[in-house]
């Protein structure tokens, strides 16, 4: 058996741990984030929605719709790699990995696929719920299948820095917290940059998650507030240097080796 | 070829502790070896290196002819860790563990599962296949670990205190499963607290204190350095004072036990013609200490005057 051959059974063998892990948990997993994009849908879709009127052009309920989806994305794709890899950490059973021949690339990408499948899950999940609430057309079936992935992917990489630097319980839920929700809520998922005033509107430029929910719904419903090109040119930017800064980590063996 | 050759290791932490200044270790093929030392002596050090758990600082390790930092992955798949402490999901099946570290040294699923029952079997730990770890007790916590460092067939396993808080019947039977994959080709390191343990089970030693190797022998050699034994004789019938025993110290711990110090040079059987003489029957001995234990302390003790003295 060569080396790849090797590389990718372990590969796998991460990656299904990872989906089995948090299977194993659906309730804490994938439960809640149905039930929150659930009330987001009745709250500010229907209830509220419907007096906001039209964004864009379209009901209030359908321009938030992809925002929702990508949101219930980025949370759980960074939500299950920052928890998944802090408690490989905590337990030691990250040693189970350092001893055997697994490449860092390979452990990386065993554990953002993990984080991609948990996205994938939760956003099919939402999308499904959204269905009960709005006629979802689909602008781009490819586009919105590319920013799903990269944008998982991103965050993804993005918790599992995280990890990597968090000592206790509290360091994995401040970046969370305090970066990544308002970030989300600040990206244009529940309103169109436009309707702000020039300086928060070239604010919002700086928030990397504005260009994921705009291509997101540009792959959707067909309208964005920024350039796609430069906003697939930015996911890509970042995802390159979140990975490099990643394996760097691990051979430097930053929080798991002294 | 020697399973295992570390040439000038050094290790200094972070904080400027110096764990390990400079060992050079060698253990053949097929050995059943044992590295001992006090606590904070170096052992688990070492072993993290070999393991790649920690980075060293310098020098060199080769397993099996790799060299860990030159062929990393070849060198890698040669060796099992039973540490010291529990390093697993205590959430995650005990079958799954070890099927996922199968999976790490690239087994695949089904012959990882067939490898994971037979060795689930042979530890006694079939029953609790499904059971998740944390729901085990403590001897077979142990015994799950040494299940998953065999998983992938190592050609050499440390074994990093296996029996620490085990029970003496699981103790046993774990040493018999050492003696049996030894006997089957395993090189084995072992680091223990319980000297009985590495004396009854290994051929080669090597004591580390304060980060240097003070003592590397074969076990048989390293006893015979032992210059005084003192025995323990249960005597037949009471005596009221110690018997005159010339060239032999004899103290008399109670009416029926005899203490008394035998150096190399003294013979066993003059000392029991002595005692016959006197009408004193011994009607069973044991040595006070263990051997190994009385050898390693004087090493260790030897070690700590050198150091006061430079």
């Amino acid at each position: 058996m060569n080396s790849w051959q090797i590389y990718r059974i372990a590969f796998q063998t991460i990656v299904t741990k990872e989906i089995l892990r948090f299977m194993r948990i659906w309730v804490q997993t994938l439960l809640p984030p149905a039930i929150t994009t659930t009330l987001y849908f009745v709250i500010f879709g229907r209830l509220i929605g419907d007096r906001i009127g039209e964004m864009d052009g379209y009901r209030y309920i359908d321009f938030i719709v992809p925002g929702l989806i990508l949101m219930s994305v980025i949370q759980n794709s960074y939500a299950n790699v920052v928890s998944s890899f802090f408690g490989t950490k905590l337990q030691h059973y990250i040693e189970e990995l350092l001893i055997a021949p697994v490449p860092h690339w390979v452990i990386l990408s065993g554990y953002v696929i993990g984080g991609v499948a948990r996205g994938t899950m939760v956003g099919i999940l939402v999308t499904i719920i959204s269905l009960f609430f709005t006629d979802l057309s689909i602008n781009s079936y490819g586009l919105t299948l590319l920013v799903f992935v990269l944008t998982s992917v991103l965050f993804a990489l993005a918790g599992f820095i995280n990890a990597v630097y968090a000592k206790t319980f509290d360091d994995i839920s401040i970046v969370p917290t305090f970066v990544l929700t308002p970030l989300t809520y600040l990206g244009g998922v529940f309103y169109s940059i436009e309707l702000l005033p020039g300086f928060w509107q070239q604010l919002s430029l700086a928030n990397p998650v504005l260009y994921m929910v705009n291509t997101f719904r540009f792959g959707i419903l067909g309208i964005s507030d920024i350039n796609v090109t430069l906003a697939l040119t930015i996911i890509l930017g970042f995802i390159a240097i979140l990975t490099f800064y990643s394996l760097r980590l691990l051979s430097r063996g930053v929080g798991i080796k002294d | 070829m020697a399973a295992l050759i570390i040439e000038n290791l050094h290790k200094t932490y972070r904080n400027g502790f110096e764990a390990l200044m400079g060992i050079d270790l060698k253990v053949e093929q097929g050995d059943f070896f044992a590295l001992l030392g006090p606590n904070g002596a170096g052992k688990s050090t070492a072993i993290s290196i070999i393991a790649s758990l920690i980075n060293k600082t310098a020098g060199r390790v080769e397993i099996y002819g790799h060299d860990l930092d030159r062929q990393r992955d070849q060198a890698k798949r040669l060796i099992g860790l039973v540490p010291q402490e529990f390093n697993f999901n205590m959430w995650e099946p005990v079958v799954e563990i070890l099927v996922n570290q199968a999976g790490y040294y690239g087994i695949p699923r089904k012959l990882a599962f067939e490898r994971a029952d037979e060795a689930l079997k042979r530890l006694g730990l079939w029953e609790k296949r499904v059971t998740q770890a944390r729901w085990l007790s403590g001897g077979m916590k142990r015994r799950l670990m040494i299940a998953r460092a065999l998983v992938h067939q190592p050609r050499l396993l440390i074994l990093d205190e296996p029996t620490a808080g085990v029970d003496i019947e699981i103790r046993r039977s774990m040493w018999d499963f050492m003696r049996e994959i030894n006997r089957k080709g395993t090189t084995i390191i072992l680091t223990t607290h319980y000297l009985e343990e590495a004396e009854s089970l290994c051929r080669n030693i090597a004591i580390i204190d304060h980060g240097r190797i003070v003592e590397q022998t074969s076990m048989s050699r390293l006893l015979s350095q032992l210059h005084t034994e003192v025995f323990l004789l249960n005597l037949a019938a009471p005596i009221s004072s110690a018997p005159a025993l010339p060239e032999y110290q004899a103290t008399l711990i109670d009416s029926e036990t005899l203490e008394v110090e035998v150096t190399r040079e003294q013979s066993m059987n003059q000392l029991f013609a002595l005692l016959s003489d006197q009408g004193i029957e011994v009607s069973s001995m044991r040595n006070k200490q263990n051997r190994l234990e009385q050898m390693f302390v004087d090493l260790v003790d030897g070690s700590k005057q050198m150091r006061v003295s430079t």
